[in-house]
C-alpha cells in the first residue's frame, strides 16, 4: 500500500452487492464485438478478492459464475470454472498485489483476467467450439487498462473526508 | 514460509481447497449440461434471477432513442410519412395479388389433393440483449414460454429468417442466429428449386452451403429461400443470397458463400413464426446402435420375453383393481 496511505473505512456489504449489480448490469448491455469488451464482473469480482479477500472468496465468484452463465445462455458452470480460479488467485496474491502502485496492480489483474479468459477458452474447445480469433485477448487487457479506475471508483465509498482524518 | 505460526482465526478451508472444491463442482456441471441436459431448470431459476438485471440494462438504450426520436424534426416525420404511405401501397398490391395467389394454389393443391399448406401465426418480439459469448451467436428476445413460445419454432424479421428459438425460459427465449457456426438451415435456390444446406460461418457473419458438387447449378446473386422440408421452417422465406463461389478442380465441393437476408446482427424486433395446424409426425429415427446394445446378449433377450408377459399381467391387475 505504497501509493495509497489514507486509512479506509470498512467496506459496507451494500457496497459489495450494488458493485456486483452493476458490473452485471454492464455485461448485459448490448455490446457489438463481444471480443474487445472486458468482463466488468470478472474485473470487480479481482478487485473486491484483492481488497477484501476475507468477504469476498471463492464462494461468491462460483455463485456469480452460475449467474453470469444462465444469463448469458452459454454452457453451465464455464464462468463458475473461470472465476474460481480468477477468485483464488485473487485472494492468493492480494497481499502482494496491494504492494504495488496502480499501473504494476494492473500487470497482475491482467496475467488473472488473460488466465481466467484461457480457463473459458480451453473449456469451450473441449466442448466442440471454434476458437473466436485472437481479439479474444483484448478483452482481459482493456478490463486490466481499466484497473486503476475502477480501484478510485470502487474505494470512493470507503474514503473518510479530509476534515475528519486530521483528528 | 516453512516456520508459519498458527493461525488465531479460523478460516475454513485453505484457498486451494476451496478451489479444488469449486473447480470440481464447475466440471460435474460442465459435464452434465453439455452431456446431458440435465440442468435446464438450474438455468431457467437463475436466468429469472437475473432478468430484472436484463431489462434494466435494456432500458438505456430504449431512453436514448425515446431522446433521439423527440428531438427528430418535423420535416424528418414527413419524408418517412411518405416513404412508409408509398410502401403501404406497394404492399397492398402485393397483398392483393398473394391473395389471389394463395386462392390459387390452395384450388390447384385441392386438384392434386396435397395436403394444405400449415398456418403460420407470428408472435412479434424484442431482442432484450446479445449473449455474452463470442463463441456462439445468440440473443435474447423478451417472450418465454409465458406467452407461448415453443423450443424450436423459427425467428424471422421482416426481410427474412433470423435464426431459431434454441431455449425457452419463463419471460424470455434464446435465439440462436443463422450465422451461429452450430446452426443449419435447409434452403433452396429460388431461380432452379436447387435443395441445399446453409451453415453458419460464424464471426465472418455468414452463411455457407456445404457439400455442394463442384458443377453445381448456383450464381453469385442466386436469391436463398427455406426448402421447408425439415419441418420447422415453412417454406419460402428469404434466407441468403449468393456473394461468392469458389470452384476448385481439385476440391469435390464447392465452396458457396453468402450473405443472410435479414438483419441478423441489426434491428430490434423480430417475429417468432410457430405453425397452427399439426404437421403428420415424424417416423422414428432408426438407431442401430442403440437396438445393437438392447439385444447385446441372447440371455438379455430371453429375460425381456420372459419380463413382458409378467409386465403384461401386472397392468391388467392395476387396471382391474
Amino acid at each position: 500500500m505504497s501509493q495509497d496511505r489514507s486509512i479506509l473505512v470498512p467496506a459496507r456489504a451494500s457496497t459489495i452487492v450494488a458493485s456486483f449489480a452493476l458490473a452485471l448490469f454492464l455485461d448485459f448491455l448490448p455490446w457489438r464485438d463481444l471480443r474487445l469488451v472486458p468482463d466488468f464482473v470478472a474485473l470487480v469480482l479481482a478487485f473486491w478478492c484483492v481488497r477484501q479477500p476475507r468477504l469476498v472468496g471463492l464462494g461468491i465468484a462460483w455463485a456469480l459464475g452460475l449467474v453470469s452463465d444462465a444469463g448469458n445462455g452459454v454452457l453451465l458452470g464455464q464462468h463458475a470454472l473461470a472465476y474460481s480460479v480468477l477468485a483464488f488467485l485473487a485472494v492468493w496474491m492480494s497481499r502482494r498485489i496491494l504492494w504495488f502502485g496502480p499501473g504494476q496492480q494492473a500487470l497482475h489483474v491482467a496475467v488473472m483476467l488473460l488466465l481466467a479468459q484461457g480457463v473459458v477458452l480451453l473449456v469451450r474447445l473441449a466442448a466442440g467450439d471454434q476458437f473466436p480469433g485472437w481479439p479474444i485477448i483484448v478483452g482481459p487487457l482493456a478490463g486490466a487498462a481499466l484497473w486503476p479506475m475502477l480501484t478510485w471508483l470502487l474505494l470512493l465509498p470507503q474514503r473518510r473526508p479530509p476534515r475528519e482524518q486530521t483528528i | 514460509m516453512e516456520h508459519s505460526p498458527p493461525p488465531f482465526f479460523k478460516r475454513g478451508p485453505a484457498p486451494l481447497v476451496r478451489l479444488l472444491f469449486f473447480a470440481s463442482l464447475s466440471l460435474a456441471l460442465l459435464v452434465l449440461d453439455a452431456r446431458f441436459r440435465y440442468t435446464e431448470t438450474v438455468r431457467g431459476t437463475l436466468a429469472l434471477v437475473v432478468y430484472p438485471i436484463q431489462r434494466i440494462a435494456t432500458a438505456p438504450i430504449e431512453f436514448l432513442e425515446g431522446v433521439g426520436g423527440y428531438f427528430s424534426t418535423q420535416a424528418q416525420l414527413l419524408d418517412e410519412n411518405a416513404a412508409l404511405r408509398a410502401q403501404v401501397l406497394a404492399n397492398s398490391q402485393d397483398a392483393l395479388r398473394f391473395q389471389s395467389a394463395q386462392a390459387e394454389s390452395a384450388q390447384l393443391r385441392r386438384m392434386l389433393g396435397a395436403a394444405d399448406k400449415p398456418q403460420v401465426r407470428a408472435t412479434p418480439a424484442e431482442i432484450l440483449y446479445a449473449g455474452r459469448d463470442p463463441y456462439s451467436h445468440k440473443v435474447f428476445i423478451d417472450r418465454g414460454g409465458k406467452h407461448g413460445v415453443q423450443p424450436g419454432s423459427p425467428v424471422a424479421d421482416e426481410t427474412g429468417v433470423v435464426g431459431q428459438v434454441t431455449r425457452v425460459h419463463p419471460l424470455l427465449s434464446e435465439v440462436t442466429l443463422l450465422t451461429d457456426p452450430d446452426q443449419a438451415i435447409p434452403v433452396q435456390v429460388l431461380r432452379n428449386g436447387l435443395r441445399a444446406v446453409a451453415f453458419g460461418g460464424g464471426n465472418s457473419g455468414t452463411l455457407e452451403l456445404r457439400f455442394m458438387p463442384a458443377n453445381a447449378e448456383i450464381r453469385d446473386g442466386d436469391r436463398l429461400v427455406t426448402s421447408g422440408i425439415d419441418g420447422t421452417y415453412p417454406a419460402g422465406l428469404p434466407v441468403a443470397t449468393v456473394v461468392n463461389i469458389e470452384r476448385d478442380a481439385e476440391q469435390t465441393f464447392a465452396r458457396v458463400i453468402c450473405k443472410p437476408a435479414a438483419g441478423v446482427d441489426r434491428g430490434r424486433f423480430v417475429l417468432v413464426l410457430s405453425e397452427e395446424g399439426k404437421r403428420p409426425a415424424r417416423p422414428d429415427d432408426v438407431q442401430p446402435g442403440r437396438e445393437r446394445r438392447l439385444d447385446k446378449t441372447r440371455r438379455a433377450r430371453i429375460k425381456e420375453a420372459a419380463k413382458e408377459p409378467a409386465k403384461a399381467e401386472a397392468k391388467e391387475t392395476d387396471v382391474a383393481r
